[in-house]
């Protein structure tokens, strides 16, 4: 699924911590457990940090509007865990991270490469709980 | 000419035979291959090297090396050099070359060329007298000159005021001898020559008209000592270069019986073949329509000629544009069409404050153009040039005194736009209209317009403006401007961060394209530690985390060693933090250690040893100023003329943390000997025994380029000033990711137009870029220690944001040659 057929859905209104939840609910689609891995104010706007959970390394993002995004920290391309440390952006107004290893861009809500649909990472459910953000798998 | 191709059939698999191995038979052979030739193709050369470019001869003195002027010798061709064809044998069809070597062909091309002409004065033969043909004759030349300090240029013709620019340049006062009443006889007229002699004068050179050189004398040492003109008049001097005109290379076909020209010259017919339909002559060792052409272009055009005969063409030579458009001593000086005046009216423009003489022959209607001539300002030339024989796009008056800009010329599609390759207009809206070219490179590369001398790059331009192909400067989906007009927009509205900028000039949120692009700008302009607020979250990785990302996720380490300069204690602190650390170590090629397999929790640690240690950051990470190699120089060198570390560290301390559109490197080196390789760098310096050399626009890496020489014997304090204006007009005015080469390559008028605004302060901003220097290396702070001292800043160096103590367990290492390095990662199969 991708960001326009949600859109024209009309299930989702982007970009909020709460739609992302959604989506990835929508994406994945099966009951989860929450863990809460910082507060809101550790994230720097416009920025990635990585968190440990359960073993996984999941890259998560506080984008401009003070939005929460979470996908796979693995960067497909290189195979090491870097996507946490990209650059957070917009492509068509979608929010994006690219991969600081070769640049690929991905899609922060669905976890498709822009640069090559036929990959993607997985992505995370993430939400705000007071000032905690917390990741669901 | 035409080089129609109609009725072509594949010419017979055959053996060509060449004689002479310079452009006109590169362009021979290169043209066979490009029409399919399918037989053997065997050069015989009489020089060491293959042909090169003679056009740019000079640039050899002013550093370019052989290997830079050398064209390739295109693939599947024998070539012998350094052993020239002595004989024809026409009846078995074979050649015979000096070390006895014998060559059977079906077709044989003389390319033999011509040799320079030197008049029969005494004294010609002495030690330091020379022509100016070949690479040799300029090696000779150059070491000549380096015991003496003046020369006599015979010849005030274009080769020879070639040569009187290239003695300036060597640093010999100089002097021209011209027989005729004025410079450039062949190409300008009075009017013209006395506005160019003036030109010429005002550079210092010594210009005599109207007289010969009557006898060269010699010195006790037995080479020359001095020159006696005709009017009597004594020049000492210690060089001699003849450049008084060339003729033909004929004799091997007259001795084999072929037909010459009365004043030498062998005889072509249109097809450039000669009385043997065996033998073709091409280039200036022929006499094709009466005449012996001199210039490039004709060459090659005949080159191409002979090329499609062979290969069942009809292509014929008709008789070339003798045009001509040079900068000489850094005076333009252009003539075109006929400019004999014979019949025809002409109107004159001169300005002699500004040095400027025009003048245009036109029908005696007044409406066709005939010809011109341009002294000291030459850009009407690309407009009027190909205009010759048509109507004129306005009165002369117009165009002499409005210029040609307002002009809207249309070129009807047979017009030549590059006299050198032979290319039309029309051929150009082909390639661009046809072939989908939108840029100049890629016009180049489709039909080689524009790769000779340049001169009819603009025009190139124009047309594809006019083809409505618009170039787009966008950056990226963000921004619909280029860096170098971001830059400006920062600058003058004074914007000090990326919100501001992408809201009032942008869309969207950035990228990983302008958000570096921006966060560079910002930190040239002196905004701050590049971690500050909002800045961070822009920089790529590498400037993130202050250190470079390596291929399994850990960063390398590099602390600045200014100019490779470092005391044992400094060696042996980087040695402990690496054993300490666990990381590798490796010399890098720019005189530096980098301790690779960092993890990114570990960096602060590590850098905190490092900075109380006393090092620093080397900015191994950014688009920045690197690092400035150096030689050991004169204090431990037997050759080195001044102090390269000394200068080195000097540089590399002045422009440490300066950020750029691309990373810069530079080097010093302590003599001609270049140890330092300076000019494999975006700036270069090689001391000199009378100061420092520069050069720009080097670059190592996926297309090397040797750098230009920008200025010589400069003072220490005249070379940091004008390296100074070159980094920051190139920080200014650069594309994101250019590097000095190709912006140096790119920016129009090339290393003159650097040297008029940063040295002669043509745009009036030297005083600006001067300034913004002084702010950078005045606002420098070492960004590491910066880092440390800001507990924020080092709350990001942690691998998981909720488990800051423990390491990335997906990194580990094996050991190879007793250090580590990474396990790969295994990638996906379903990737």
């Amino acid at each position: 699924m991708t960001l326009s057929h949600l859109e024209a859905s009309g299930l989702v209104t982007l970009p909020t911590p709460q739609a992302t939840t959604r989506i990835a609910a929508a994406v994945r689609g099966r009951a989860r457990t929450w863990t809460p891995v910082c507060a809101y104010t550790d994230l720097l706007p416009e920025r990635g940090a990585c968190a440990l959970v359960d073993g996984h390394q999941i890259a998560i993002f506080r984008t401009f509007d003070g939005a929460l995004y979470a996908i796979g920290n693995r960067d497909p391309f290189s195979g090491a865990h870097v996507l946490s440390r990209g650059i957070v952006g917009t492509r068509n107004g979608e929010p994006t991270v690219a991969s600081p290893m070769y640049k690929q861009v991905f899609s922060l809500v669905t976890g498709v490469c822009l640069d090559d649909p036929d990959v993607s990472v997985p992505v995370y459910a993430i939400r705000l709980n007071d000032n905690v953000v917390e990741v669901g798998r | 000419m035409s080089t129609a191709t109609a009725g072509r059939e594949r010419g017979t698999a055959t053996r060509v035979v060449v004689a002479g191995y310079g452009p006109a038979a590169h362009r021979f052979i290169e043209r066979l291959g490009e029409l399919g030739f399918g037989g053997s193709i065997t050069v015989l050369g009489e020089e060491p090297r293959p042909a090169y470019d003679r056009v740019a001869l000079t640039s050899y003195l002013g550093g370019k090396t052989a290997e830079d002027l050398t064209y390739p010798v295109p693939e599947g061709v024998t070539v012998r050099l350094g052993d020239p064809v002595v004989a024809i044998d026409r009846e078995a069809r074979r050649v015979r070359t000096a070390s006895g070597h014998a060559e059977p062909y079906d077709v044989l091309v003389l390319a033999t060329g011509s040799r320079p002409f030197v008049p029969p004065v005494p004294g010609r033969d002495l030690p330091g007298c020379h022509v100016y043909r070949t690479i040799d004759d300029l090696d000779a030349i150059r070491e000549r000159a380096g015991h003496v300090t003046s020369g006599v240029v015979v010849g005030g013709g274009l080769l020879g005021l070639e040569a009187a620019d290239a003695l300036r340049g060597l640093g010999l006062a100089t002097h021209v001898v011209e027989v005729a009443d004025r410079l450039m006889p062949r190409q300008v007229d009075e009017g013209g020559g006395a506005v160019l002699r003036r030109h010429i004068e005002a550079l210092g050179l010594s210009v005599h008209t109207g007289v010969a050189v009557e006898r060269i004398e010699a010195g006790p040492d037995g080479a020359v000592a001095r020159v006696v003109l005709s009017g009597g008049q004594v020049i000492e001097t210690g060089l001699v270069v003849f450049s008084a005109g060339v003729r033909p290379r004929d004799e091997l076909a007259r001795e084999a019986g072929l037909p010459v020209g009365e004043r030498g010259g062998i005889v072509v017919d249109e097809g450039m073949r000669t009385a043997d339909p065996a033998i073709y002559a091409i280039g200036e060792c022929a006499l094709a329509g009466g005449t012996v052409h001199g210039l490039v272009g004709p060459c090659l055009t005949m080159a191409e000629v002979a090329a499609d005969r062979i290969c069942g063409g009809i292509a014929a030579f008709t008789g070339a544009d003798t045009s001509t458009k040079l900068k000489l001593l850094g005076v333009d000086v252009a003539s075109f069409g006929d400019i004999t005046g014979e019949g025809t009216l002409d109107v004159t423009y001169l300005d002699p404050v500004g040095g400027v003489y025009h003048r245009l022959f036109v029908s005696d209607d007044a409406r066709t153009l005939l010809g011109g001539i341009c002294v000291g300002d030459a850009t009407a030339y690309q407009t009027l040039r190909p205009l010759v024989g048509r109507e004129l796009p306005g009165s002369p008056t117009e165009l002499l005194f409005g210029g040609t800009a307002g002009v809207a010329v249309d070129l009807p599609d047979d017009a030549q736009v590059c006299s050198c390759n032979n290319v039309t207009a029309g051929r150009i809206r082909a390639a661009i209209a046809g072939e989908g070219c939108t840029d100049i490179a890629a016009i180049k590369g489709c039909t080689r317009a524009g790769t000779a001398c340049g001169s009819c790059v603009p025009m190139l331009k124009r047309l594809l403006e006019q083809s409505g192909v618009r170039q787009s400067k966008a950056m990226c989906e963000h921004f619909a401007y280029s860096r170098a007009e971001l830059f400006d927009i920062v600058r003058v509205r004074g914007i000090n961060s990326f919100s501001r900028l992408i809201a009032e000039y942008g869309t969207g949120r950035g990228c990983d394209i302008c958000k570096p692009a921006v966060a560079s700008i910002l930190a040239s302009l002196g905004n701050g530690h590049i971690l500050d607020g909002e800045q961070a979250a822009l920089q790529d990785t590498n400037d993130h985390f202050l250190a470079n990302i390596q291929r399994n996720g850990t960063y390398s380490v590099v602390p600045r060693i200014p100019g490779g300069e470092i005391t044992p204690e400094k060696l042996i602190v980087i040695g402990e933090v690496a054993r300490d650390f666990g990381l590798y170590t490796k010399i890098t090629g720019a005189q530096r250690i980098d301790l690779l397999g960092a993890r990114v929790e570990q960096l602060p640690r590590i850098w905190k040893r490092l900075v109380d240690a006393g090092f620093e950051s080397g900015h191994a990470y950014g688009k920045a100023v690197r690092t400035v190699k150096s030689c050991v120089g004169s204090t431990w060198c037997r050759y080195g003329v001044q102090d390269s570390v000394g200068m080195a560290i000097a540089l590399e301390l002045r422009y440490r943390g300066l950020r750029a559109p691309h990373k810069i490197k530079a080097a010093v080196s302590g003599c001609a000997r270049e140890c330092a390789e300076a000019r494999g760098k975006d700036f270069g310096v090689i001391a000199t025994e009378r100061g420092w050399n520069l050069y720009v626009g080097g670059n190592g890496g996926f297309r090397p380029r040797h750098a230009d020489l920008l200025a010589s014997d400069l003072s220490d304090e005249e070379l940091v000033r004008t390296i100074d204006r070159f980094l920051m007009y190139y920080i200014r005015t650069a594309d994101r990711l250019q590097r000095t080469s190709d912006w140096l390559e790119n920016l129009e008028g090339g290393l003159d137009r650097l040297r008029e605004v940063i040295i002669e302060d043509s745009l009036g901003i030297c005083a600006e870029l001067d300034a913004q220097m002084e702010r950078h290396v005045a606002g420098y702070v070492d960004e590491w220690r910066a880092t440390l001292e800001d507990p924020e800043k080092l709350r990001r160096f942690v691998s998981f944001i909720n488990a800051p103590d423990t390491p990335d367990p997906s990194i580990s290492f094996e050991i190879e040659r007793d250090q580590i390095k990474p396990v790969m990662i295994p990638l996906e199969a379903v990737r």
